[in-house]
């Protein structure tokens, strides 16, 4: 067994820093406008959370490593070295108080992708010993049981049944050449259970053939949240050989902001090659439903709601009017917050942040300014499409006393699904 | 003959000059040499009182255009009575005696007017190889120069040459050409650079010597009253430059419609000099206004201040240095991108797979 | 000897032919550094054409958002003020425009001196602002080091000369104008090792975040 080292944490920062990073540090101004999208800077007021300030250490192993004066001063030991103690004091930076939702990568001037630095150093943090105790806990979870939560195939198993028995509907395990394979998160399946009941529904109303996998139902990447490709690997590695045993044609990401981005934009970049299946997101593919006329509601929801855009999915996803566009089907009193979409706020807990207990008092301040932008747009009900944002914005609301509920935008769109016959569907469609 | 002791005035009368065109010649005189008001009226009682002053003229590497723009005026005016109101005792172009005579004539006058006389230089000096890059009756001029400046009064140091070395002293500057000032150091020098001067501002300053003595000097040791402003200051197609209005070439529409020569290599905006005011041949024209650039005759070094038709600020760089640079920019790149593409893959190299049981350090 | 004629010269000549000559390989070394540390092809399905986002960013993360308008937009509106006013005394002075003409054979029309002449007061007190707004705003002051200082000076000498040169102001016009372009000089070796290296790099950053985003069909 080999420990992590301080020298190894910085052999990764040099491997990491590629053409996009260079470009960065030799474009920051100083101006510090990263800051004022941080909500951890917006919420404390504190200038150590600057985004770009947290990435000094990154920024030195560039200096120091690939520019010519940075080696001449090096050579001449004049460089101020990275320590043990730096990277230590830059763990809380680094992950506790950053969710890499990429708001500071939006405003940049100069337009550096702050996020993707930080995503980066964090390789080396985690190869250097320096993630927090959390992530390791749910890395370790995730590589031997199968999740970071620990949940095991016999709770999913339990999961299913109880689904089977609410639903009158069977839920296929390791069924090959269908559509459709279903992930789940561990943290929905604990919190949520009514997702898979909602899937259930809306897939048999639809008509599509779905299944989960029994060695890769779950979709987290606990890997892409501590930093470290080579565990992310083995996680979306799963998949990805379930997904193509079972000769699946799309596999589908649940409500969960960073799964979608592992499995959907890094995983091919850690398998090395092209997927042999499309990845969608839940919210896609009950988009592309809607629009072929499969996905038929009634009845409109009598709360005023307004949906939180998990990072993840909008700005760092891409997926942005299909929740839009899914729950106007629902409701005519939907509201958007001041910034929404792409430029909307982190819950506080992206990127791994939730799981990291000692991060929560820091947590819960940063989350002040979704609480105001949420209570500006006066709904009563706030919808989202992601687990671990749900369980933040949860504790939010509970620390704030908001009294406010909030769902999952799958599982409102199963309240309202309407059992009709598939004829009488396909007769509606042509219409 | 005139008499030595004769005052202006005397010879205003010997010539039959008004009182009143004398009066006005005052004014404008006044005017170009800056005067204050107060100055200015006493200048013609000063004037009128002057004793013809004793002025010895010394040439050395010169082409005789000093000379030869003051004394080539087409009528007699009132500029040139100073010139003449003056005892020229010594200009050995000009005199009419010659060989030892004019030589002890020189002599004579330096004599008489001991701490007295003006010293007029035109001509750079060569000091190289003991000077003997130009004789006067087997004298060489630094010699010259050096004895006849003793007991002068002032010296003017007339035109670019004396003044600043000028064309003498352009690269290679094969006679190690020098200026006046550069040798006499214990005497008031005034210099009144150009190439050549104005004759208006020759006379202004001799006038003002006569009446209030040294006028005022720049760091250059210029009558500030007639190098105080730059010839782009005063010139008649500043506008055009203000408004950014530019001839390409000399016979393009926008030249004779007046516009700006910069462009063109117009040297007037570190020129300073008199030009745009005083004008040439009588107030007709000067260079700028014939449509040519000006060259900044009377600036320093100005024959070795790059292309009279490169645009002052233009720098001298030549496309070989562009392209070394960017052959040595390449090649320095290539080897700093061998030298990254090692660090990397060193880097890959050293990098060993993490697995769940490397995320800690180990217990101190 | 006060020889202020010389300086000139040197200052536009060999001063400013090693200058350029550093200017050229700075700016071909520090390319070559960025570029050569290379960048992993993506294999992920992109949500649309990450290159035609990428190149679109470049231009639209010009146009500050509302949000930073409401919170820095004192320092934005003066950024682009000293941003405008720069270029315009850059490239807009017709004796500027000659030096470039001279050096690569590309010219265009100049503006007016007085235009230019304003521009440049509006610069000088935007930069001034700037300096003061450096000092007092805390994550400025936290962020800045010393390089910041080195940009802003480098930056601030060529203007303030600049503009003195053109009004004739304190000093001899030949000293001024040979202070002008020493500084012009001093600015061109070191600009591409310092902070200025921003103003050829931003180009690839805005670029390579917007094909960050634009794989997966957000433009930021």
């Amino acid at each position: 067994m080999s420990n992590a080292t301080l020298e190894k944490g910085i052999n990764s920062f040099v491997k990491m820093i590629d053409a996009p990073i260079a470009s960065f540090f030799s474009s920051c101004v100083s101006c510090g406008m990263c800051a004022d999208a941080c909500l951890f800077y917006q919420e404390t007021g504190d200038v150590k959370y600057t985004p770009i300030a947290k990435l000094e250490p990154l920024r030195r192993a560039w200096e120091q490593e690939y520019t010519l004066f940075g080696r001449l001063k090096k050579l001449l030991g004049l460089s101020k070295k990275i320590t043990n103690e730096e990277l230590k004091q830059h763990t809380e930076l680094v992950y506790n108080s950053c969710t890499m939702c990429a708001r500071c990568s939006m405003v940049c001037p100069v337009g550096n992708d702050i996020a993707y630095m930080i995503r980066k150093m964090r390789e080396g943090m985690a190869a250097g010993g320096f993630a927090p105790a959390g992530l390791i806990g749910a890395s370790n979870r995730a590589v031997e049981i199968g999740s970071p939560m620990g949940l095991t195939l016999h709770a999913l198993s339990a999961q299913i049944k109880h689904a089977e028995k609410a639903t009158g509907i069977t839920i296929n395990l390791d069924k090959s050449d269908v559509e459709y394979m279903v992930l789940l998160s561990s943290m929905e399946l604990i919190n949520f259970p009514e997702y898979l009941e909602a899937i259930a529904k809306i897939f048999k109303q639809a008509g599509k053939t779905w299944t989960i996998s029994s060695t890769a139902f779950e979709a987290t990447n606990s890997g892409i949240q501590i930093g470290s490709s080579d565990i992310a690997r083995i996680l979306v590695k799963r998949i990805v050989d379930s997904a193509e045993k079972l000769k699946v044609k799309t596999v589908i990401s649940p409500e969960c902001g960073h799964a979608f981005t592992a499995i959907r934009y890094e995983g091919p970049n850690l398998i090395g090659r092209k997927y042999n299946f499309e990845v969608k997101h839940i919210l896609e593919v009950l988009d592309s439903f809607n629009e072929a006329g499969l996905l038929p509601t009634e009845g409109l929801e009598k709360e005023k709601l307004t949906f939180h855009d998990p990072c993840s999915l909008a700005r760092k996803g891409g997926v942005i009017d299909e929740p839009r566009r899914l729950l106007k089907k629902v409701s005519d009193n939907f509201t958007e917050m001041t910034d929404h979409g792409a430029r909307n706020w982190c819950c506080g807990g992206g990127g791994g942040a939730s799981a990291i207990e000692e991060g929560e008092p820091l947590r819960l301040k940063a989350f002040k300014t979704k609480q105001k932008q949420i209570e500006e747009t006066e709904a009563t009900t706030l919808v989202t499409a992601c687990a671990n944002c749900r369980i933040v914005l949860e504790e939010g609301v509970e620390h704030y006393n908001m009294d406010m509920p909030i769902v999952g935008l799958t599982e409102l769109l199963a309240e309202h699904l309407v059992d009709k016959p598939k004829q009488k569907l396909k007769k509606e469609a042509k219409q | 003959m005139q008499k030595l002791n004769a005052t202006l005035m005397d010879e205003l009368n010997r010539r039959g000059i008004s009182r009143r065109s004398f009066l006005q010649y005052c004014v404008v005189l006044a005017s170009t040499m800056g005067l204050s008001p107060v100055m200015a009226n006493q200048l013609p009682e000063k004037l009128l009182n002057t004793k013809r002053q004793s002025v010895i003229w010394l040439s050395f590497q010169e082409c005789t255009g000093c000379a030869e723009a003051i004394t080539r005026a087409d009528k007699l005016t009132l500029e040139n009575l100073i010139f003449n109101f003056i005892s020229l005792d010594y200009q050995h172009t000009l005199m009419a005696a010659s060989g030892s005579a004019a030589e002890e004539a020189k002599h004579n006058a330096i004599e008489k007017n001991k701490g007295k006389y003006i010293l007029i230089v035109d001509g750079s000096i060569p000091i190289k190889d003991g000077g003997v890059y130009s004789t006067v009756a087997g004298e060489t001029n630094l010699d010259i120069l050096k004895r006849d400046a003793k007991d002068a009064m002032a010296i003017v140091s007339l035109g670019s040459c004396a003044a600043f070395g000028g064309l003498p002293q352009a690269q290679p500057n094969p006679t190690g050409a020098v200026s006046v000032d550069e040798i006499i150091k214990d005497k008031p020098i005034i210099n009144i650079p150009g190439c050549p001067p104005i004759p208006n501002i020759i006379t202004g300053v001799l006038a003002h010597v006569l009446t209030f003595g040294i006028p005022t000097l720049d760091q250059y040791k210029r009558p500030v009253a007639f190098y105080g402003s730059s010839v782009h200051d005063n010139c008649y197609r500043r506008p055009f430059y203000d408004k950014g209005m530019f001839a390409t070439n000399f016979d393009d529409e926008a030249a004779r419609s007046g516009w700006c020569l910069y462009k063109l290599g117009c040297k007037g905006p570190m020129t300073h000099n008199a030009c745009a005011v005083e004008k040439w041949n009588g107030g007709v024209s000067f260079p700028i206004q014939s449509g040519h650039g000006c060259i900044g005759c009377s600036e320093k070094d100005f024959w070795d201040s790059g292309g009279f038709y490169e645009s002052m600020a233009s720098p001298v760089v030549s496309a070989e240095t562009i392209s070394m640079a960017a052959v040595a920019g390449v090649g320095v790149g290539v080897a700093a991108t061998a030298l990254n593409k090692i660090k990397k893959a060193k880097s890959l190299k050293n990098s060993e797979p993490v697995t769940i049981k490397d995320l800690k350090q180990e217990e101190a | 000897m006060d020889d202020y004629m010389s300086l000139l010269l040197l200052s536009k000549g060999l001063l400013f032919e090693i200058a350029l000559v550093i200017f050229i390989f700075g700016v071909l070394l520090r390319l070559f550094e960025i570029f050569s540390l290379g960048r992993k092809k993506d294999l992920s399905e992109p949500k649309a054409n990450p290159t035609i986002i990428g190149i679109k960013t470049i231009f639209t993360r010009s146009i500050p958002s509302y949000e930073m308008m409401t919170k820095r937009g004192f320092l934005i509106v003066n950024g682009i003020i000293f941003h405008v006013g720069l270029f315009i005394v850059v490239f807009l002075l017709a004796p500027h425009i000659t030096v470039i003409d001279r050096l690569i054979d590309l010219s265009w029309s100049p503006l007016s001196s007085q235009i230019i002449n304003f521009a440049t007061v509006v610069t000088i007190f935007s930069m001034i602002v700037i300096l003061v707004h450096r000092f007092t705003h805390p994550v400025m002051k936290a962020l800045t080091t010393s390089g910041d200082y080195v940009a802003w000076i480098v930056t601030f000498l060529p203007i303030i000369s600049g503009y003195m040169a053109y009004n004739h102001l304190l000093l001899p016009y030949n000293l001024i104008l040979a202070l002008h372009i020493l500084s012009v000089d001093l600015l061109l070796i070191v600009l591409p090792f310092s902070k200025l290296s921003h103003s050829f790099t931003f180009f690839m950053a805005r670029y390579y975040s917007g094909t960050i985003s634009g794989r997966k069909g957000v433009q930021l």
